[in-house]
């Protein structure tokens, strides 16, 4: 079972008695989050002082609740001696708060990821960068939007079922000295299991992807746990390290919850 | 005798009640005539609140020999019921047709107050999907929203159905109604009336004059849809919010394009570039701001939905 999911019963009842009493009480925002840390950090020190090097960036009030931008970078560039190791993103409203796990390589060297995430109620998004020494070190930004997660998935419903699973790599081409983004998406309607089926009047099941690998010539960049959180048409944006581009075959391997596996690779 | 009287008076006092009402109801909903037997209602060019109603959208009818249709229904119930009083207004002939342009909320929730007339109701063949996956999102965000307002509220999908190689010709005596669906455009369920006989055109939301057009399906659908209308012959358009236009409607057509096309060459030269949808929602189409009400509503959203489908190209 993926480990995003552990506590996924847990949580998911804590925020069903919790969500009501915090949207009523939108200025104590802060509760939930008592709540999730507990369950997820037990109880581990976590700083609140990274904000001069590791940045979460989201728009304060999202356009489109189901497809809200989300960017985290850091300013320190990943070495063997010291490299955040797992970057945990919660979105605290959210039905599954827990949005996703980005394990980091040092390989990776330069940590500046972008994706796009539902976001269900005004919330707090929080990064938690945990170091290779342990340490724990948050930001967080908050946020306005509602219904992402119930919102209707696929502006065209045929279009969307249509090119499920299919993926791609994208790239910018040119000079391989710098850092270069490259970006991975995979068509994959990412249900949240709180859409309304049009047919049988219940709920759609859940189906969404669970887990995303990324290699560089066999060597693990990335593998991000992801879950309903993440947006319809799953997109990973990040940097690749400096001078890798122009010679390398960049693999990407993304799971679903059904266990399908869809998998695309290119040279770069 | 004086019985009689009483009835009398009773009757006198019940008609010129109704009539108060009548006139009351026309000034609360006012429709203004577009062309010969054709009427609609401007809803007023807001997001829907408490304050309007929900009354947003442009609704309307047109009048044959035989019968009347009416062309989208309004956002609630109540709201129905006002254009169900104003068709009244005009016409005691039977209404024998609803036609929804698409299932967006302030475009047919007012569909349950044409439920006691005959109306066959019409709409494009995706507009049931359409509904049954929206129906529980609309229903609580359209609640709270409205609040009293949206008492008695139904979402009634079309029995008759429009797909989009076959468009239908009903006919209202005398009057022949041309109705067309598109392929994903404003959103996957869009469909068009056109009046044969006045060569009027009801859009539904494929036109937006004055507020900024909401994406909701494809961008480029859309613009391949604005082509194929204004190569129709037509003497009055009207739009599915903003006022209706009559010799000069192709330059509303050609305003909602340019603001499309300006936005989607600027996306594909950010996607093109490795840029993500923050880079896109920050710079893209700032030259179109200043030309429509509620841009700033509506435009980074277009920009997100435009977006994530042209890095499918």
């Amino acid at each position: 079972m993926n480990t995003l999911f552990k506590n996924m019963g847990l949580t998911a009842l804590l925020s069903f008695f919790l969500l009501p009493v915090l949207s009523m009480a939108a200025d104590e925002p802060q509760e939930q989050w008592q709540t999730l840390k507990e369950i997820y950090f037990e109880n581990k020190t976590i700083l609140e002082d990274a904000d001069d090097w590791l940045v979460i960036e989201a728009p304060k009030r999202a356009e489109d609740a189901a497809i809200v931008p989300i960017h985290l970078y850091s300013k320190k560039t990943q070495t063997a001696s010291s490299y955040i190791k797992n970057l945990h993103v919660f979105i605290d409203n959210n039905p599954m708060p827990y949005s996703a796990n980005f394990h980091l390589s040092p390989a990776l060297e330069t940590v500046d990821i972008s994706t796009r995430m539902r976001v269900d109620q005004y919330t707090y998004i929080r990064a938690i960068a945990e170091m290779n020494d342990g340490s724990l070190h948050m930001v967080k930004r908050f946020v306005k939007a509602s219904g992402g997660c119930s919102a209707p998935a696929a502006k065209d419903q045929v279009a969307a079922m249509a090119r499920l699973g299919k993926m791609q790599i994208r790239y910018r081409d040119g000079d391989s000295d710098e850092a270069k983004p490259v970006q991975v998406v995979i068509s994959h309607p990412n249900n949240s299991g709180l859409q309304m089926d049009l047919k049988t009047r219940g709920y759609i099941p859940a189906h969404y992807v669970e887990k995303m690998q990324i290699t560089l010539d066999d060597k693990v960049l990335m593998t991000i746990d992801t879950g309903i959180s993440i947006s319809e048409d799953p997109s990973m944006r990040f940097m690749l390290p400096a001078g890798k581009a122009g010679h390398g075959l960049l693999k990407a391997e993304v799971t679903d919850n059904k266990k399908q596996i869809y998998t695309i690779e290119k040279h770069i | 005798m004086k019985n009689k009287t009483k009835v009398t008076l009773s009757a006198v006092t019940i008609a010129i009640g109704t009539l108060l009402m009548l006139k009351a109801n026309a000034e609360e909903y006012p429709v203004k005539q577009v062309s010969e037997g054709i009427y609609y209602h401007q809803g007023v060019q807001e997001d829907a609140n408490r304050d309007n109603k929900g009354e947003i959208a442009n609704t309307g009818f047109i009048i044959g020999e035989k019968c009347i249709a009416v062309v989208d229904t309004g956002g609630s119930y109540l709201e129905g019921k006002s254009l169900l009083a104003a068709i009244r207004d005009k016409s005691d002939l039977p209404i024998c047709y609803v036609i929804n342009t698409h299932a967006h909320p302030d475009h047919f929730l007012g569909n349950a107050a044409f439920k006691e007339t005959e109306a066959t109701f019409i709409g494009n063949d995706k507009m049931p999907a359409a509904i049954e996956a929206r129906k529980s999102f609309y229903e609580t965000r359209f609640s709270d929203i409205l609040g009293p307002h949206f008492e008695g509220t139904e979402f009634i999908e079309p029995t008759q159905l429009v797909s989009v190689d076959n468009p239908i010709t009903i006919d209202l005596g005398e009057r022949e109604l041309v109705l067309t669906s598109y392929p994903t455009s404003h959103t996957d369920n869009d469909l068009t009336v056109l009046d044969k006989k006045t060569k009027t055109l009801w859009t539904g939301d494929l036109l937006f004059v004055k507020r900024i057009p909401a994406l909701d399906g494809s961008i480029n659908g859309w613009l391949a849809t604005i082509e194929k209308l204004k190569a129709i012959q037509l003497n009055a358009v009207i739009p599915g919010h903003g006022p209706a236009q009559y010799q000069d409607w192709q330059q509303a057509f050609d305003a909602e394009q340019h603001y499309f096309s300006t936005i989607r060459e600027q996306i594909r030269t950010i996607i093109n570039d490795m840029g993500t949808i923050s880079d896109a929602t920050q710079t893209v189409g700032l030259s179109e701001k200043g030309k429509w009400l509620l841009f700033d509503d509506y435009h980074k959203r277009n920009i997100t939905a435009a977006f994530t489908e042209l890095e499918w190209e």
